[in-house]
Formats: structure tokens, sequence, C-alpha cells
């Protein structure tokens, strides 16, 4: 017999908003997050707008210790300690410090694209000029992939699983979703679960390179990131993480923990790289095999969709999202379900993105609204054939949302999709 | 320089590793620092760098491993010092 496995704890770090007051107020104002960026235009990059967390020096010292903040510098890890923890707390968890035991029946499972992006490029310039010796004894912790899940471990006692997952942009929904199985099958009582990103330009070079990040916003910048948008010419890159505590669900109630929302399924899947699917561009044949059996997995009818919360990241893909979704649901035109994307406000947090917005989406089922989407007034024409205006509110919508579906979609063809429900006692 | 005058010089070196007050506090000759200071061995390539870096000297990998305690440390200290 699966286990029933709830959310009990949020937290967030995101460009426009840090903690979950700040965010939940962000995203039903509809408030950007996205910046101009002088350090990518000092390095001439085509897209010179970010969406960046704002970290105050007064906030990280409430979270790492001065010993710890000596040659730090990971922002991706500086994210994911503050959400990781943050969600922890949320959920009615203590940091036990003096206990001598670690916490055997939890553990994290948080992922990363990659880490201490800057602290690599200082280590590099010091190996090359003959100083190996002078790096310090910090480079590796920050450096390697697990060590947002190596800084939670031990922040929190995890004595369970503690490793970090790394699937591209599906990274944050693959988290949830292994630590949802891990529960499921009993062998953990609570996870962890998110994902974070470095922010910068060593992490968004790639992208600008590709093109695939807007130029024509630079000034703009709020205006940039504009998903189903007509004039969608690209994403803009940003950073943040998002984290869930999620535990079985008799350990939630025998602590009267609060619930915000159930894990019912989801899936985990890839187009291979085969037929219309390439390093970067989606297998429409798996996105929407990857919908279906998140619902199978969940047991629920593709009509029971409340809303969406999709991937969309305002690139020339976006319109084929919409029709995956379309024609896995069998639904279109006003039968369509109400669908959102967060990148409208905080851009692309790629590795963070999955968990970042599945945070948005789990607080809009707790709370019962739908936040806007911005930036798409003038709304993709093959959009507009696939759906109807009504699917995308552009206001915030005060609903009560029973069942919602989130996914993510990353470079090597791959694809999540996780299936959120409101708790009823 | 005498040994008083570089305790005096490592107390601030080793401080941010040492979350025991007391025990810093009681820092001599003999302090050992990872048995008496609970410094993370990790860290200790850190102190070698201040050192270094305190000091203007370069310590080599066979001096480094000898220094886990004041009395050592500070006898290489002298040593590196006296051959600059």
């Amino acid at each position: 017999m699966k286990k029933r496995v709830v959310i009990t704890g949020l937290g967030i770090v995101a460009p426009n908003g840090v903690g979950l007051d700040a965010f939940t107020n962000a995203i039903k104002s509809g408030i950007s997050g996205i910046r101009f960026d002088a350090e990518l235009e000092r390095l001439k990059f085509s897209c010179q707008i970010s969406g960046t967390p704002e970290i105050s020096d007064e906030l990280k010292r409430q979270y790492f210790t001065e010993l710890e903040l000596r040659n730090f510098n990971a922002t991706g890890i500086l994210y994911g300690v503050i959400a990781g923890l943050d969600a922890w707390k949320d959920a009615g968890l203590t940091i036990e410090n003096n206990s001598e035991n670690p916490d055997w029946e939890s553990g994290t499972i948080f992922g990363a694209g990659t880490s201490g992006i800057e602290i690599f490029r200082t280590s590099i310039y010091k190996i090359d000029a003959f100083e190996t010796r002078k790096l310090g004894s910090t480079v590796v912790s920050q450096t390697m992939n697990s060590g947002i899940s190596a800084y939670l471990g031990g922040k929190l006692g995890l004595g369970n699983q503690v490793s970090t997952n790394s699937s591209a942009c599906t990274t944050g929904v693959e988290s949830i979703l292994m630590g949802f199985e891990r529960i499921q099958q009993g062998k953990a009582k609570r996870m962890l679960v998110g994902s974070t990103s470095d922010s910068g330009p060593y992490i968004w070079g790639g992208f600008d390179a590709m093109k695939v990040c807007t130029f024509k916003y630079n000034e703009q910048p709020e205006k940039g990131s504009r998903p189903m948008s007509t004039n969608a010419s690209g994403f803009v890159p940003s950073s943040g993480a998002g984290a869930l505590v999620i535990e079985e669900l008799e350990t939630a109630l025998a602590r009267g923990a609060r619930i915000y929302a159930e894990i019912l399924g989801g899936n985990i899947n890839s187009g291979g790289q085969r037929g219309e699917g390439t390093m970067t561009a989606p297998n429409s044949v798996a996105v929407q095999k990857c919908i279906t059996d998140a619902l199978q997995d969940a047991m629920v009818n593709p009509n029971e969709i409340d809303a969406i919360n999709g991937h969309l990241t305002a690139t020339s893909k976006d319109a084929l999202e919409i029709k995956n979704w379309s024609e896995a649901l069998n639904r279109r035109g006003a039968d369509f379900p109400q669908i959102n994307s967060l990148k409208s406000m905080v851009g692309h947090c790629l590795s963070g993105s999955g968990s970042v917005e599945s945070v948005a989406t789990v607080l809009q089922i707790y709370n019962g609204f739908i936040f806007p989407n911005i930036n798409c007034e003038d709304l993709n024409e093959a959009i507009k054939t696939i759906i109807s205006e009504e699917s995308i509110p552009q206001m915030m919508v005060q609903k009560e949302l029973n069942i919602v579906a989130k996914a993510s979609f990353g470079f090597g063809d791959i694809n999540g999709c996780i299936i959120f429900k409101k708790y009823k006692k | 320089m005498n040994k008083e005058e570089i305790i005096e010089k490592l107390k601030p070196i080793v401080k941010p590793f040492v979350k025991d007050e007391t025990a810093f506090n009681a820092i001599n000759e003999k302090t050992h620092f990872i048995t008496d200071l609970n410094i993370n061995s990790a860290n200790l390539v850190d102190i070698v760098l201040d050192v270094e870096e305190a000091f203007s000297i370069e310590i080599d990998n066979e001096s480094m491993e000898k220094m886990l305690d004041l009395e050592q440390t500070i006898l290489i200290i002298q040593e590196k010092l006296s051959t600059k």
C-alpha cells in the first residue's frame, strides 16, 4: 500500500520576492522581478536583463555562520539554504543543533544545475597561476554539484537520503517527485525537496550565445519576459530556489502540521531525442505521454484539472506547449483549464524553475487564487486558435482550486509533470 | 620574533575557526588545534594560508603536516622567518 504524501512547509527565494509573504504578495499583484543587469551590459551580453533574488548581508547571517561565509561565493547554495531552512521552519519543525543523532527518518533531494560557478572561476585562475595550494578548504564543498544537499543535510542533521538531482530545467519537478516516491515507498517519513540555481554571467552566458534569451527589452526590463505573447522573443535568465517539506500524511497529522496540499502523483520521462525531439527541442509525443502518464499515476481524469502551471518560457515553443497540453487533456477552447506562467514575473530560474514554480502553484491551491500572466496582452495568434483567451488570466482570479497540474521541460528532451490536490480533512 | 609575540599574532588568525570561547581564551604554547580548540581538520589549511600571509612566509608541505599545535607552529614560523 503506497503512503499518501502531503506538503507541510514551503520556502522561496525568487527574483520578485524572498520569503513566503513577499512572494505571495508579488505573484498575486503581478510584480516583475526582472531588472536591468549592469554586469551583463559590461560583458557585452545580447540580453542585458535578468532576474536575481536580492539577499542582504544581514539576511545571509541568519542562515550562515561567519566562518561559513569566509570565502563563500556560491549563490545557488545561498538561495537553496535560505529556501530550505525556511521551508523546514514553516513546517513547524525545529533545527536541532545539540542532538548527537541524525534524524534517520528525514532526508533531502535538492536539485541543482551547477554549483559555485563563481568559485570555479576564481579557482581556475589560481590553478593556472600555479597557486593550487592557495585554494583554501571550501572549494570542493561549494563547487560539488551536491553542495546544496550537503549544506542542508548538515544544518538540519538529516539521516535519510541526502542527494542532489540534476535534469536541466526539469530538476525542480523531478526533485519533488523523487522525494514523493521515497515517502510513498515507506523509505522516509519526511523529505526536504526543491532546487536551486546559481546567478550571474557565467551561468547565463551559454544561453545568451545560443540566442535563446531576449535581446529586445534591455530598455524595458519588466516587459522582457513574455510567455504566450505575440512579441515573445526568448526567455529572461534568472535564478532562485524553491523548497517544499513533504511528508507522509499520517506523520503530518500526528504532529498536527498545517497541510498546504497533497501530491497525488506525477511522471518523469524523456523523448529520447527521437522524432522531433533533439538536445534542445521537445518531442511532443513524449510531452503528451508525460502528462497523460502523470494523470494516470495520480488517478485523475483530465476533466478534473482546475488549472495548469506551465513551463512556458517565452520562446517560439510556447504555442507547441499549449497544443501538447490541449491534446494530452483532450480539452480545447473555453473547456481548457486556466493556465499561467510564473516566468512572466521571474524569468527562467533554470534548474531552480520547477521548484520555484511549484511553490507558487501550491500557494495558489492553499490560498484559492490563480496568479496573473503579465506581458501577454498581445496573445500569440497560434495559441488563440487552440484555447480561449479566458483560459489565460491577465488579472488575478480568486478561485477555489482542487486539482492543479504543473509541468517542466528541459534540455536533453526531458519532461516532468506533477499533480497537486487541495487537502481536505 | 619571540613566542609571546607570535602567539599574539596567531590569536586573531585562529579565532574565526574556534566555536568554544573558553578554550580560545585559554590558548597557550601547548594548545593543540584539533583536540583543544576543536577546529575542523579541513580548516587547518586555511589557518596555514592566513599564517603565510600574516608573517610573509611560505610554508612547505612537510612543515604544514606538523602544524597541529601552537608549539610546532611557533617553531616553524621562527624557522621560516630566520631563513627569509
